[in-house]
């Protein structure tokens, strides 16, 4: 029995067919699938575990094994290619005690932090939580550099962090290092990070109506000028050095 | 002369007047230093457990950082990194069964086999840089300011982690002593502060603190000298509740022993963070016009 439409145009898959294991389960698809695609390829519709499919908001979280061999191996369902034999699952949550805080009314410090997540004191440094992250973050590291109050360091090693959870689900001490790295990026933005003084005035310039002719100028234009005033803009030529200007000064 | 420096997670927080002080001295005694460029906590407490690896785990890491950024000697500062890293490392080079099974743990690392060699800043002192080289950077000698240095439990034990002997231990009264100071010996010097019973026990750890301080002041000192953040904070920290439990007559003036060597050996008084210590401390200096008095 088909279970294709016959009005439906039917593709013809040319892409060798590999096996792969779904929570347990043979599945045979395209060798050039990523896993997400392979599972949606096997029947499977996604309700959770799939979001942006772009490989950076972390809710396609998957754990594989691959045949003799007894590493874990882990990768992010839609940017993953699936191999033969794989064995898989998708972690699309993990539960990880997230600490309630008044924002406004921290400071920035290290004991902040060590206040709200005391279990950051439980790390044996395993690594078990750089092992398992699919972004290939320094975990371990970052949990380190907390411990000893870099909130700075953790903020940057953490960065490319997409709050997955796998390294909680790994971890010997239970803590929550995706939460605790968080409120660290959080903080050293709010507190640590020197505020830009030029913005400050750049605003004060907007507000107080100093571009309103400019742009004014610009709405009244037609298509014909728009694409005049574009095309003869001055340009920043590439070998511009630090003290280049602009021949019109007037929105400097 | 370089060394590779192991912080610690203390003297980046909470004894910042250790370590300043400490890098200070190095720049002043002309050795080359630089930290460790990755390391973690060191597990603070070497675990007594038999079978209790994983502890060890984290020493070792670091171990193994050193090592992979080509170093050969890891200097600590402060004496609880020290022996938890010293004893990690004489498992890793004789406890053969132990270091297959922690190797294989650590598949994500090279193989480790003790080849680092862990000192800490005295003993760095005594045997590399020598007491004689040493004497010939004081431009500031400490005047016989008398000073007991306190051991306490983890630069002298166990044995093959000890930095002297333990039973009478000589390096950090030669250390001050060489600074001009006159170091007093008092037979509690290797007693325990009290650790981590500040937590569990309070009370008990508080006694014997009092009994360290009382037994120092009754064979002259003026002063304490320590190497460690857990020490300090118990002997020094803890002094208040001392003095409205115990009678304790007088604070008792602590330094990290990095702080007074700043000074005798011609570092700024500011880049010795006295402003971290007790304000009894600051006083001392100051009556001793080893820093001016403030307005």
């Amino acid at each position: 029995m088909s279970t294709v439409s016959e009005d439906l145009p039917t593709m013809e898959i040319k892409a060798k067919l590999i096996p792969i294991y779904v929570m347990g389960k043979k599945y045979e698809v395209p060798e050039t699938l990523t896993i997400m695609k392979a599972i949606e390829y096997a029947g499977y519709k996604y309700i959770r575990g799939c979001g942006c499919r772009g490989g950076v908001c972390g809710a396609c979280s998957t754990v594989y094994r691959k045949p003799g061999d007894h590493k874990i191996y882990t990768g992010l369902a839609c940017q993953t290619v699936v191999e033969p034999d794989m064995y898989l699952t998708q972690i699309p949550f993990y539960p990880a005690l997230r600490a309630t805080y008044n924002f406004h009314e921290m400071t920035g410090t290290a004991e902040e932090v060590f206040a709200l997540y005391p279990e950051l004191f439980r790390c044996v440094a395993c690594n078990n939580c750089t092992k398992v992250c699919p972004m290939d973050v320094e975990v371990m590291d970052y949990i380190s550099a907390l411990k000893r109050g870099d909130l700075k360091a953790a903020a940057e090693i953490s960065f490319d962090c997409i709050q997955c959870g796998l390294c909680a689900s790994r971890c010997m001490g239970e803590l929550p290092q995706y939460h605790i790295a968080q409120l660290a990026r959080r903080l050293n933005g709010a507190y640590l990070t020197p505020r830009a003084e030029h913005l400050k005035t750049m605003v004060a310039n907007i507000e107080t109506g100093r571009y309103d002719a400019g742009l004014n100028g610009l709405k009244e234009m037609d298509v014909a000028q728009l694409k005049k005033v574009y095309q003869e803009r001055e340009m920043e030529p590439a070998t511009a050095g630090e003290d280049w200007t602009p021949k019109d000064k007037s929105y400097l | 002369m370089k060394v590779a420096y192991y912080p610690g997670c203390t003297l980046k927080t909470k004894a910042k007047n250790l370590e300043t002080s400490a890098l200070a001295c190095l720049d002043a005694l002309g050795v080359e230093w630089q930290e460790l460029e990755r390391w973690n906590c060191c597990g603070a407490v070497y675990s007594l457990a038999d079978d209790d690896l994983i502890h060890l785990v984290a020493p070792v890491r670091d171990l193994i950082r050193a090592k992979q950024q080509g170093h050969e000697m890891v200097l600590t500062l402060c004496s609880m990194c020290y022996n938890t890293l010293a004893r990690a490392n004489e498992l890793m080079k004789h406890d053969e069964e132990k270091r297959k099974t922690i190797n294989l743990f650590m598949d994500e690392e090279p193989d480790y086999f003790g080849e680092v060699k862990v000192v800490h800043f005295l003993d760095f002192l005594r045997d590399v840089y020598g007491w004689e080289n040493f004497k010939a950077k004081v431009v500031n000698p400490l005047n016989g300011m008398k000073v007991a240095p306190y051991y306490g439990c983890t630069l002298l034990r166990p044995k093959e982690a000890g930095i002297d002997r333990f039973d009478n231990p000589s390096i950090f009264q030669d250390c001050m002593t060489a600074l001009g100071a006159e170091a007093i010996n008092f037979p509690m010097s290797t007693q325990c502060c009290g650790t981590y019973q500040v937590l569990g026990n309070p009370e008990a750890a508080l006694k014997v603190s009092f009994d360290i301080l009382t037994n120092a002041k009754a064979h002259g000192a003026e002063a304490l000298v320590l190497a460690c953040p857990l020490c300090d904070y118990n002997l020094g920290k803890r002094q208040p509740e001392m003095k409205e439990k115990y009678e304790l007559a007088g604070d008792v003036p602590l330094f990290y022993f990095t702080q007074l060597m700043a000074l005798a050996l011609g570092v700024k008084p500011e880049d010795c963070r006295f402003e971290l210590n007790r304000e009894v401390s600051l006083e001392f200096l100051r009556d001793k016009n080893l820093v001016k008095a403030t307005a």
